[in-house]
């Protein structure tokens, strides 16, 4: 099931950063393995994450394959603007793997 | 007083320290593993946004809530809000079963209800979506205490359990006591030894990259010890998880944990 699971405060101080923290369900396959017959398992990882706020994007992350399972991402931005700002992060993988969610932080 | 009076008092003492060591660590020094986690996983596990067991919890949420099986009925039809009406539930599982004449733990409960009141295909254990729901019921009772059942005719199961618990087994031929009674604490190949408590199951464990169930911890356990491992559902599996709550009495449920 793909499912990124978003979490962001939701009042924020304009000009005052938070922290944002993204789950992405996946079960992260290196490549590298080999089933107990010695047949290669193909390479099933995440490939990138984006993040934006209100359209401008504030994080790009290229993933590669020594990234663990399930993996957990956080990381801090800032809002100038007063108003309800909206966020969104989107991840993408092998297979075509998808996956989105979107936030409404208020800044005061 | 009897000519031996050593005798007497001998026998009394064995029987008094058997029936002190059959609910295993004395309930004051009961300890989670979460004590020899390292700082970093304990705030992993203790962050619903960064432990990656959410992502299980979540998934239940949406089965509960949903109609599936031929009989259309979600869970929630029956059991309303799991927030409320399974708080307290997985505290005190496996649990007598009086159809079945014995114990059944949650995983079994679950399967049974999908099977006779959803008609839904069975999920096998270990399944993506028996993790899901049993982590979202399991969920519901975090921060209780384990309050194991209490029913008279869960006692002979409970007393297989500890038979179990206490009987050498594999190649390796040593008994769970053996490291989670008498030596946990130290290290066993590097890794500290935990008491062995079922206080956080379903679990993320870093080493599977993925949730698991207690029998799934059990028996890795045992094939570590070169023993032939007890099959998913087993009632040998079953009665070992009776023995271990009854083992784990009053500690506090963090379920679903996160463990290395």
């Amino acid at each position: 099931m793909a499912t990124l699971l978003l979490s962001a405060p939701r009042r924020v101080r304009r000009g005052e950063a938070f922290e944002i923290k993204v789950l992405v369900s996946h079960v992260m396959e290196t490549g590298y393995r080999r089933t107990e017959t010695g047949i290669a398992i193909p390479r099933d990882i995440l490939r990138l994450l984006v993040c934006s706020l209100n359209g401008e994007e504030i994080v790009r992350t290229e993933i590669h394959p020594a990234i663990a399972a399930n993996p957990f991402f956080a990381f801090w931005a800032r809002a100038d603007r007063a108003g309800t700002a909206t966020l969104t992060c989107a991840c993408t993988g092998d297979g075509g793997y998808t996956a989105a969610a979107s936030a409404s932080v208020e800044v005061d | 007083m009897a000519r031996r009076p050593g005798r007497l008092a001998a026998a009394a003492f064995l029987v008094a320290m058997r029936m002190a060591l059959a609910d295993g660590i004395p309930p004051g020094e009961r300890l989670s593993g979460r004590v020899q986690m390292g700082a970093p996983l304990r705030a992993m596990q203790d962050d619903d946004a960064a432990n990656p067991a959410t992502l299980w919890v979540l998934e239940g949420e949406a089965l509960w809530n949903a109609g599936t099986g031929a009989t259309g009925k979600a869970c929630a039809d029956c059991h309303g809000d799991a927030t409320m009406s399974m708080k307290g539930v997985a505290v005190r599982q496996p649990s007598f079963d009086a159809t079945a004449g014995r114990p059944v733990d949650l995983e079994q409960r679950i399967q049974r209800c999908r099977a006779e009141r959803q008609g839904g295909t069975p999920w096998t254990f270990e399944s993506r979506e028996l993790l899901a729901l049993t982590a979202w019921v399991a969920r519901q009772s975090r921060g209780l205490p384990i309050a194991p059942d209490e029913d008279a005719r869960m006692e002979p199961f409970v007393e297989s359990g500890r038979i179990l618990y206490e009987r050498r087994q594999g190649a390796v031929d040593l008994a769970c006591r053996h490291c989670h009674d008498l030596h946990w604490g130290r290290r066993l190949a590097g890794n500290p030894i935990p008491q062995g408590h079922p206080t956080a199951y379903p679990l993320y464990r870093l080493e599977w990259q993925g949730l698991g169930s207690l029998q799934r911890r059990l028996r890795a356990c045992m094939a570590s010890l070169r023993a032939e491992p007890y099959p998913y559902a087993s009632q040998e599996l079953v009665n070992l998880e009776a023995y271990l709550m009854r083992r784990a009495r009053g500690m506090t449920w963090e379920s679903p944990g996160v463990r290395p």
